[in-house]
């Protein structure tokens, strides 16, 4: 049983942002791979970087896929037609998700795929696909790895989710705002996603604004860096990288939320990073 | 799903809820046990819930000693917070109590299930007013 490795195919918030001003850190949108030891592959969300995944894979030969989606806004989502397995006959992919309080998650996601958001619908997808309503039991891989899922505070059903193999864990949180029910002075209980980022080796965590900025956007459903950080703290994880970028925000903006970060986070075990387009997180 | 002890997210929305409303407001989860009180309704009932901290609800509300106008024993399927969260239906009353501070008070309490989908229950919020 291996521990858990992660590599970050788009950390982009809200919508893809090319060009030479975030090439540093991606302008892909939220899709993060967790590598395992077989001959399947489980995602983290289908944004955009899902498409550069879904080359990698075909490329791989991997048949089997497990994606794991925190939500249906469309950063989440929006890489999914363009997910090259998709329209081969020979995978199967099994897609996990919240449900709504009135529709179940392939209700929902099939919105997206029909006219005129699409030219296709879902029947002509050759892959066999099966879909998941979430929270559910836990989930387990045959190697031992296992993720868990529950609702978290952000606009509309939204999921995080924690991700354990061999003693290291992970806490994927890419749209997240702890804040707008309380962070300090909050027992674990009462925070939002405490019980999915307890302990955490590693917090991948929506830090979308500076201070200033989520002064302005309360309600929006994301995390200024100051309560990414506090967030992180509560938990008690080991490390916290910054996710879910603020699309205006450049290369060298991102820089110094990093900068921001690691002076609010002084003593924290290890410094707060920026997640990063092709970035591989080993918790071994 | 999560352990046992992480609050369902409707209710941690409805303690941020409540704790930003100047209406007396409790929530009790869906064991029955009361789970937080707004500032508000400390006002009213004379303790903090720092110092209440959880416990079921029965108890807590069995220690007012709520009763009728006329000064008979209120029932317990009568009590509204009892009856969202034994019939999972909305209910409203008004009835007297005594609060820590030994003042007799009338109230008029309603108390609404909360649902997170059509068939998770997960507890009631309860709202009341002296009278």
């Amino acid at each position: 049983m291996a521990s858990v490795s992660l590599k970050i195919w788009g950390c982009r918030g809200s919508v893809p942002t090319p060009g030479s001003q975030t090439a540093g850190y991606g302008g892909n949108t939220s899709c993060v791979e967790v590598l395992l030891d077989d001959e399947t592959a489980l995602v983290l969300d289908a944004g955009t970087g899902i498409r550069a995944l879904g080359l990698d894979l075909v490329g791989r030969g991997v048949r089997h896929i497990n994606l794991f989606l925190t939500h249906l806004h469309l950063d989440h989502l929006e890489g999914l037609r363009f997910f090259a397995p998709l329209w081969n006959p020979q995978v199967s992919l099994d897609i996990w998700g919240p449900r709504s309080q009135v529709l179940s998650l392939r209700d929902r996601i099939l919105r997206s795929f029909s006219p005129p958001l699409f030219p296709l619908d879902f029947r002509d997808v050759p892959a066999k696909v099966t879909f998941h309503d979430l929270p559910a039991e836990p989930w387990q891989t045959h190697g031992g790895l296992s993720l868990v899922s529950d609702l978290v505070l952000h606009p509309g059903p939204t999921l995080g989710f924690r991700v354990e193999s061999n003693g290291s864990s992970v806490a994927y949180l890419p749209d997240h705002e702890p804040a707008l029910a309380g962070i300090d002075g909050r027992s674990l209980d009462w925070l939002s996603a405490g019980a999915i980022a307890r302990g955490v080796d590693v917090v991948l965590h929506d830090a979308q604004y500076t201070e200033d900025e989520y002064g302005k956007k309360i309600g929006w459903g994301h995390s200024s860096v100051a309560d990414a950080v506090a967030f992180s703290r509560a938990v008690g994880a080991g490390r916290l990288v910054l996710f879910h970028h603020e699309p205006d925000h450049s290369d060298r903006e991102l820089e110094a939320l990093e900068q921001r970060a690691r002076e609010l986070a002084a003593a924290a075990v290890e410094a707060p990073v920026l997640a990063r387009e092709g970035m591989v997180l080993d918790l071994c | 799903m999560v352990d046992s002890e992480q609050k369902q997210l409707v209710l941690i929305l409805a303690r941020a809820f409540a704790s930003n409303l100047s209406t007396p407001t409790l929530l009790a989860d869906a064991r029955g046990y009361l789970v937080f009180y707004n500032e508000a309704a400390e006002g009213v009932v004379g303790r903090r819930f720092s110092e209440t901290g959880e416990m079921p609800l029965d108890d807590w509300i069995g220690a007012f000693e709520p009763r009728t106008a006329s000064g008979e024993p209120l029932p317990a399927e009568r009590e509204p917070a009892r009856f969202a969260l034994d019939e999972r239906r909305p209910a409203h009353l008004s009835f007297v109590v005594t609060s820590t501070d030994g003042v007799e008070r009338e109230v008029e309490v309603s108390a609404f299930p909360l649902f997170a989908h059509t068939e998770e229950f997960v507890g009631i919020i309860v709202m009341f007013w002296r009278r």
